[in-house]
């Protein structure tokens, strides 16, 4: 897996600036961006496997981290742009000067440093899920009441930052960005860097979720998820592993939003919505729960088709979600990944 | 107290800050021979007394049966002692010092006492031999429990238990393959890693065949003065065969208390177990 994902971080930009337009050889910029895309997706469908795969906490609002560190990313993005915006205003972004504010919010402020924006990215994610974890962990919130309030979260913050009144941008998010650290987000060479530092974040979050779930914590996980109560009348005070798995997990989320927004050059409350979290969901489900790799090729399988039927049949794409998900549960409980290891099993 | 004195008493080198020390219960203290009090607990749920002034004690390395009808109380009891349910008033100790109703279930985990579920539950996905590793004694803090390796005399301490619970063969096979009474034994294996002084034992011998229940009898019995243990089990044959000590509960108090003659040739025993 993890060798296929250096083949794929090498392969791929080379292919995109040195091979000619005219090889057959050659892979578009827009493939490659929508390849990064699909590596970002993965990394959050990891950050779920670890947290609903393992520790069994169905978490129907990963779309809030992944969107918040996304915003992050946006809003150092927004600040790089400068004089060059469409009112050419050098401290406000458009959307404000559209709105008549006259300074910058003070949550903007910090955010033309990339280090800065860079520790939002871990830092926001990273306390919200450790302020609302240790709420609800803390009173022993589990299994769909649970799944309900992460469902609440992602959908109080959709509809906060659909405001303008927030500074997020309102309903047309964060866009129209130009550069990121001095590069111009339009070349060829910056897509190619942005590439690799997905597939770098990726095989990094698959490495560390696969030293966790490999240590006596992951095999302590596992234990959680099958029999709460022997976990802690043995000792362990289960709403701390919980938190702390929680956490981890929403920042690898946060991360992989990061690196999605320079990609799609865009992020909009879109992502917080409620769907968008039980996608992620899916994508795991079809790719089969509790095993790392399974998450991965099922968030590729299912972004995959997504891109290619709502090219295809715009209309169908939710219906095919809809009976994918239907299906995979009746028949592939274990996910496509489950396919493969019965038949290790039966060899 | 001046600015420059409170700046002083911070800035000592020679004692650690008080929130810095960590919160360890006092040890195990059985001076006077016996390892748990309780004494007038009540607990009632929405006006039902499940334990009405309920007084038990527990001597250090005693075998203790405990019987009762359905509904009096027993396994309320066991939620009591590992600090599941809080009792409405009364007072529950652990040895001379220990007190058990202001600790959680993990502080009352590490302080010695085991609890074995009536219905056996092991971690089904986990080999046998993972399961014993999980239950070990040792710091189970999220960090430690990320790092922690197995070391050499930790193997030895488990393959022990193993050859105890009689299961050294069946080590690599996932827990969920065992058989009802196996698992039983397993969750009874986990216990002892936790080096506990006080094991709970909730009908270990439901759903045994005969055999199986005769060696849970030799383990439990084999176990007995070196750790103490409570055993609640409805089967009279297997409480006969193991008893030293019987109580019986009935409406969440103590009935009658004494060896197993005694309890059987009790009046109110006879009452309440056979009808007027």
């Amino acid at each position: 897996m993890l060798g296929l994902l250096l083949l794929t971080t090498l392969v791929v930009p080379v292919c995109n600036l040195l091979v000619p337009d005219s090889s057959g050889l050659h892979i578009s910029t827009y493939t490659m961006t929508l390849l990064g895309k699909y590596l970002c997706y993965a990394l959050l469908a990891v950050a779920v496997d670890l947290v609903w795969g393992y520790l069994g906490i169905l978490s129907l609002g990963h779309g809030a981290f992944f969107a918040l560190g996304g915003y992050a990313m946006g809003m150092y993005l927004m600040r790089q742009i400068g004089s060059r915006g469409m009112y050419g205003n050098p401290v406000l972004p458009d959307f404000m000067v559209f709105l008549n504010w006259q300074e910058l919010p003070w949550f903007w402020h910090g955010f033309h440093w990339f280090w800065f924006a860079m520790l939002m990215v871990i830092l926001v994610p990273g306390l919200l899920a450790l302020a609302f974890g240790w709420l609800a962990f803390r009173s022993r919130v589990t299994g769909v009441y649970l799944s309900i309030m992460t469902q609440a979260l992602t959908y109080a913050l959709l509809l906060a930052f659909f405001r303008n009144e927030m500074g997020f941008g309102g309903n047309n998010g964060l866009t129209d960005f130009k550069d990121i650290l001095g590069f111009s987000l339009q070349s060829d060479a910056t897509r190619a860097a942005l590439f690799i530092a997905s597939a770098a974040a990726l095989g990094l979050g698959y490495l560390s979720c696969l030293y966790i779930t490999r240590s006596r914590l992951g095999r302590l996980c596992t234990a959680i998820r099958d029999q709460e109560n022997r976990t802690r009348f043995i000792g362990y005070r289960v709403e701390n592993f919980k938190l702390w798995i929680f956490t981890f997990s929403a920042i690898l989320a946060g991360i992989a939003g990061a690196l999605y927004v320079p990609q799609v050059g865009i992020i909009n409350p879109g992502e917080f919505a409620p769907l968008a979290s039980i996608e992620i969901v899916i994508w795991v489900a079809v790719g089969g729960r509790a095993t790392l790799y399974g998450a991965v090729a099922g968030a590729l399988m299912v972004n995959y088709a997504k891109s290619y039927l709502t090219g295809a049949m715009p209309d169908a794409w939710l219906f095919a979600l809809g009976a994918l998900f239907v299906l995979v549960t009746l028949l592939l409980p274990r996910g496509v990944t489950g396919l493969l290891r019965k038949k290790e099993v039966n060899q | 107290m001046s600015v420059l004195e409170s700046m002083r008493s911070f800035m000592r080198r020679d004692q650690v800050f008080e929130f810095l020390i960590p919160d360890t219960p006092p040890d195990l203290d059985l001076t006077h021979g016996v390892i748990l009090y309780l004494e007038e607990i009540s607990v009632s749920f929405d006006g039902f007394k499940a334990i009405d002034d309920l007084n038990l004690y527990i001597d250090d390395g005693e075998l203790r049966c405990i019987i009762g009808p359905n509904g009096a109380g027993k396994t309320t009891m066991m939620d009591i002692i590992t600090g599941k349910t809080r009792p409405d008033s009364g007072s529950a100790w652990f040895g001379q010092q220990i007190n058990l109703l202001k600790m959680d279930e993990p502080e009352i985990a590490a302080a010695g006492i085991g609890r074995k579920f009536q219905k056996p539950t092991v971690f089904e996905h986990h080999a046998v031999i993972e399961n014993l590793e999980l239950a070990m004694a040792g710091d189970k803090r999220v960090w430690t429990t990320l790092n922690a390796r197995l070391s050499g005399e930790q193997r030895d301490h488990m393959d022990e238990i193993l050859h105890i619970i009689g299961l050294n063969k069946q080590s690599a096979n996932l827990a969920g393959s065992l058989s009802h009474g196996q698992k039983q034994w397993l969750e009874i294996g986990m216990l002892l890693m936790q080096n506990p002084k006080l094991l709970l034992v909730d009908e270990p011998a439901a759903g045994m065949t005969h055999q199986e229940m005769e060696r849970t009898a030799e383990l439990l019995t084999s176990l007995a003065g070196t750790h103490s243990i409570i055993v609640v089990e409805h089967d009279m044959d297997f409480v006969r065969s193991i008893a030293q000590k019987v109580t019986v509960l009935h409406q969440g108090g103590v009935l009658a208390e004494g060896t197993m003659d005694e309890v059987q040739n009790n009046q109110r025993v006879i009452e309440v177990y056979l009808g007027e």
